[in-house]
């Protein structure tokens, strides 16, 4: 609370004044307590409250929305706006340790405003709170629809401004796909609170139950979903690393480049799914590797044709490796094609200009760019601002010129931590005397002809 | 021909159960268009549900198909009291051609790709469907009369009882085909199908129900409104699964890198892996633990890609024992790294452990198919691999452990008898 700017603490004091207003006036409404029935508000604010003390985390991240949405609208066709109000207030006491008193008293304050304006929305587009009957649907639709619409914007507009106030503008932008994603959500929840409210008349509280064993099952599973996504982004990472052990300095190039293959595809706007393609192609792309024999890696000198063939073949190597996992076709092309040029005499195919994939094109520039900011045996790590002049340098000639400055511009943006400074190998082992990633040195080829 | 392959690949059990639900199909369907069905429009709504959900039908880890919103409103329709205060007369035959009907519309789209149906997987949904039915309809006309009063438990309590005890009809005939499919203990695939199939299973009965509630209330918008919990779910599911054999196919194809790199021969991985997992099974190990086993052994050698040149030949049953350790050591901490698969990295350190050390049962595992596919490689000559058991038996009590040797004598028997037919 303290650190937030003035602004978002007006803000914070009114919202939470304009919610204990009305609550006051739901609670002294004459005449409204006698027509809702005490036991139905009752199981509602504890169906409230067991929802909100366990938020679903569905697949966004920015929209950790909690199935106790769907109870504060089932409250506004069951109890009114006066009720959804009162059970709304219950968020201040949700079971969730480690929440700070500020969040709650922001949590409460937004469901209780949300929940009389989405009460107040019913009964202006023609519903009439209470137990809904058989003939009730499908006319109770338009209403409820209304009243989502009216909760849903409230607390879309309520909580961006606090975020707008208190860190300041655009620092958080969520994007147009994670909009239709929370949209969507919302609608879902909406449905669910429909569900509850219209079974309420039949087997009362059995039907919240009812609708909730799926939806905890569903949260149940995307738990296992997260886990096992974390499980096997660390996985892959370690067996990544575990294929570049054999180079003493290319150590954690595959995090790397994973990482900056994915800050040039945020900066594009790529989707979820594009994104998490080209952050494992970027953490596989070098997997090929380990089919060239460690003496043409670390060859000093001059290259013969053969041993830069066998270096050539590294990217289809990879491509053989991996073709069994599921990833989408774009993460094939990027692991195959990491090594063309924008003039058409990189390998292994000499595909020119728009003739490369995006994904390599994007994979190209992070390569070359980790490879340039990494300590390399026969080098010491160029500075971020030495190797961004490279890659321009570069740009037209070996790289997209497009994908070079979204990545200037990613860099400006998010910064860059390049590995730290590595000392001499322990005991004898053998250093590479040439990275093929390298673009300021590039392999040398005896020529046989 | 296709028809004809599909059909080799069945066993006894899965034909029993296709036979079984197809003439169910035909007497359900015959009976429906002799008399006419009854209340068409809810029969449309319903069958038009339980085609949406074929088509969205997935694949659980294990091969294991599901089409949780298919079988949900087939409970639905299966439960139903009344629509919109409308007594619901559907008879259990009706309900049969309802599910069919739906079911066959809902793959034909994936038909017509190319991805047809597990045929034992569609008739187990339509079987266990069809119990529920039979089982219900006869109760449904004085369940609702005592229901209509205001008393809603006896309905809901029999609802919950016999979709209990389809789900576990359901649940028995699963694992009986697994058993006979994958060759495990009848025991092990119970308990292996009932951990995949409860947490699905329940919610697939809560809004079947709830399904069957609602549309007392809410007349046929209950469709459209149900729908909405069991599609977050099959969302979340899918995405489980999704990942899970992503995971599976990532750790198998990274696997191959020690390939590549020269350090074992071609295809090692893949077959100690393919072994270990058939000796577990023999061994009566639970799915969870068969899957470390098979990410153990797929990694096994992971740990030589720390060693700066491969070793002539790869074959870590002839290195020396102090090396094979120290691969084995390495390879652990190469897994210890993910931070999750502990156990996995425990298999992995103590692979080359001999007995009397009291290694883990899948390390055992792994030693044994390890050993015996260096003896062996690819061959499936048969005097090769009897000439390798022998050799393992040498082995026994001192490096290899006697039961497990013993199982992959039982499961070598097996491959090369399939092979020489």
């Amino acid at each position: 609370m303290r650190e937030l700017p003035w602004p978002a603490k007006v803000y914070f004091v009114v919202l939470n004044a304009a919610a204990v207003a009305l609550v006051v006036e739901s609670a002294v409404t004459p005449g409204w307590f006698d027509q809702a029935e005490l036991p139905t508000l009752v199981v509602l604010a504890l169906l409230f409250l067991v929802c909100e003390s366990v938020p679903t985390v569905l697949n966004v991240p920015q929209a950790a929305i909690s199935v106790s949405f769907s109870a504060a609208l089932a409250a506004v066709v069951l109890v009114g706006p006066e009720g959804a109000a009162l059970v709304g207030l219950m968020a201040v006491v949700s079971v969730r340790p480690g929440l700070p008193v500020v969040k709650r008293l922001f949590n409460g304050a937004q469901f209780v405003i949300c929940g009389y304006a989405a009460g107040v929305a019913f009964e202006l587009a023609g519903g009439t709170p209470g137990l809904p009957r058989e003939n009730d649907f499908p006319g109770v639709v338009v209403p409820y629809g209304a009243a989502t619409a009216a909760f849903v914007l409230i607390n879309f507009a309520l909580t961006a401004v606090i975020l707008l106030l208190a860190e300041g503008v655009g620092k958080d932008q969520v994007p147009l796909r994670g909009t239709v994603q929370i949209l969507g959500s919302y609608l879902g929840y909406a449905t669910f609170g429909l569900l509850i409210a219209g079974l309420w008349a039949t087997v009362q509280s059995i039907s919240a139950v009812l609708v909730l064993i799926p939806l905890f099952v569903a949260r149940w599973a995307f738990g296992h979903y997260h886990a096992q996504q974390r499980s096997y982004d660390a996985t892959i990472a370690a067996l990544c690393q575990a294929v570049e052990t054999k180079d003493y300095y290319t150590r954690g190039h595959c995090t790397r480049v994973s990482r900056a293959s994915s800050m040039i595809a945020e900066e594009i706007g790529m989707g979820t799914e594009r994104l998490r393609a080209i952050r494992y192609a970027g953490m596989l792309h070098d997997v090929g590797k380990l089919g060239v024999p460690t003496k043409v890696l670390q060859k000093d000198g001059k290259l013969t044709e053969e041993e830069f063939a066998a270096i050539q073949l590294h990217p289809m190597r990879g491509l053989e490796i991996v073709y069994g996992i599921d990833f989408l076709d774009e993460a094939f092309a990027g692991i195959m094609h990491h090594h063309e040029r924008q003039d058409g005499k990189g390998y292994p195919m000499g595909l020119a200009g728009d003739e490369i994939p995006e994904f390599a094109r994007i994979i190209a520039v992070a390569d070359a760019f980790d490879s340039m900011t990494s300590d390399r045996a026969y080098r010491k790590a160029k500075s971020i601002e030495e190797a961004v002049a490279e890659l321009r340098k570069g740009a037209g000639t070996q790289f997209d010129p497009v994908m070079v400055n979204t990545f200037i511009k990613a860099l400006d943006r998010h910064g860059w931590e390049p590995p730290r400074a590595v000392s001499a190998p322990p005991g004898p082992a053998v250093a590479a005397a040439k990275d093929h990633d390298d673009p300021t040195m590039p392999i040398q080829v005896i020529s046989e002809r | 021909m296709t028809a004809a392959r599909a059909m080799r690949g069945l066993d006894s059990g899965q034909l029993l159960l296709i036979c079984a639900a197809g003439m169910l199909t035909v007497a359900g369907i015959s009976h429906t268009a002799a008399g006419g069905p009854v209340d068409p429009q809810v029969a449309i709504g319903f069958g038009a549900l339980i085609a949406v959900g074929e088509l969205a039908r997935l694949t659980m880890p294990g091969n294991r198909e599901v089409a949780p919103i298919s079988t949900a409103a087939a409970i639905g329709y299966a439960l139903l009291l009344d629509v919109g205060g409308q007594p619901a007369r559907q008879s259990a035959l009706q309900v049969v051609a309802v599910m069919s009907v739906g079911m066959i519309a809902g793959a034909l789209p994936h038909l017509a790709v190319g991805r047809p149906p597990r045929l034992d997987a569609i008739a187990r949904r339509l079987l266990a469907g069809s119990l529920l039915a039979f089982a219900y309809r006869p109760l449904a006309g004085s369940l609702r009369s005592i229901a209509i009063d205001g008393n809603w438990w006896p309905a809901l309590g029999v609802m919950a009882a016999l979709v209990g005890l389809m789900l576990t009809a359901d649940v028995v005939i699963a694992a009986m085909l697994r058993a006979e499919q994958v060759r495990t203990a009848f025991g092990v695939a119970v308990r292996d199908e009932l951990r995949m199939a409860a947490p699905l299973g329940a919610a697939v009965a809560a809004s079947g129900t709830l399904l069957a509630l609602a549309a007392h209330s809410m007349n046929m918008t209950a469709l459209l409104v149900f729908a909405a919990p069991l599609l977050v779910t099959q969302v979340a599911f899918r995405k489980y699964a999704g990942i899970r054999a992503t995971y599976l196919q990532t750790v198998r194809a990274l696997s191959r890198v020690t390939e590549v790199g020269g350090y074992v021969e071609p295809g090692h991985s893949r077959r100690v892996s393919m072994l270990s997992v058939a000796v577990g099974r023999e061994l009566g190990m639970p799915e969870p633990q068969l899957l470390e086993l098979e990410y153990a052994a797929l990694m096994h050698d992971i740990g030589q890609l720390s060693l700066s040149d491969p070793i002539p030949g790869g074959a870590t049953v002839l290195t020396d024992p102090a090396q094979a350790k120290r691969i084995a050591e390495l390879g652990a901490e190469v897994i210890r790294k993910t931070g999750v698969l502990h156990g996995v990295a425990e298999i992995v350190r103590r692979q080359c452990d001999t007995v009397d050390h009291s290694p883990p049962m899948p390390s055992r595992v792994i030693k044994v198919a390890n050993a015996y596919d260096d003896l062996v490689g690819g061959s499936p000559d048969r005097d090769r691999a009897a000439a390798a058991l022998e050799r393992l038996r040498f082995g026994v009590g001192t490096e290899y452990d006697p039961a497990v040797v013993e199982a992959m004598a039982r499961v070598v028997d097996r491959l090369t008898g399939a092979t020489r037919l």
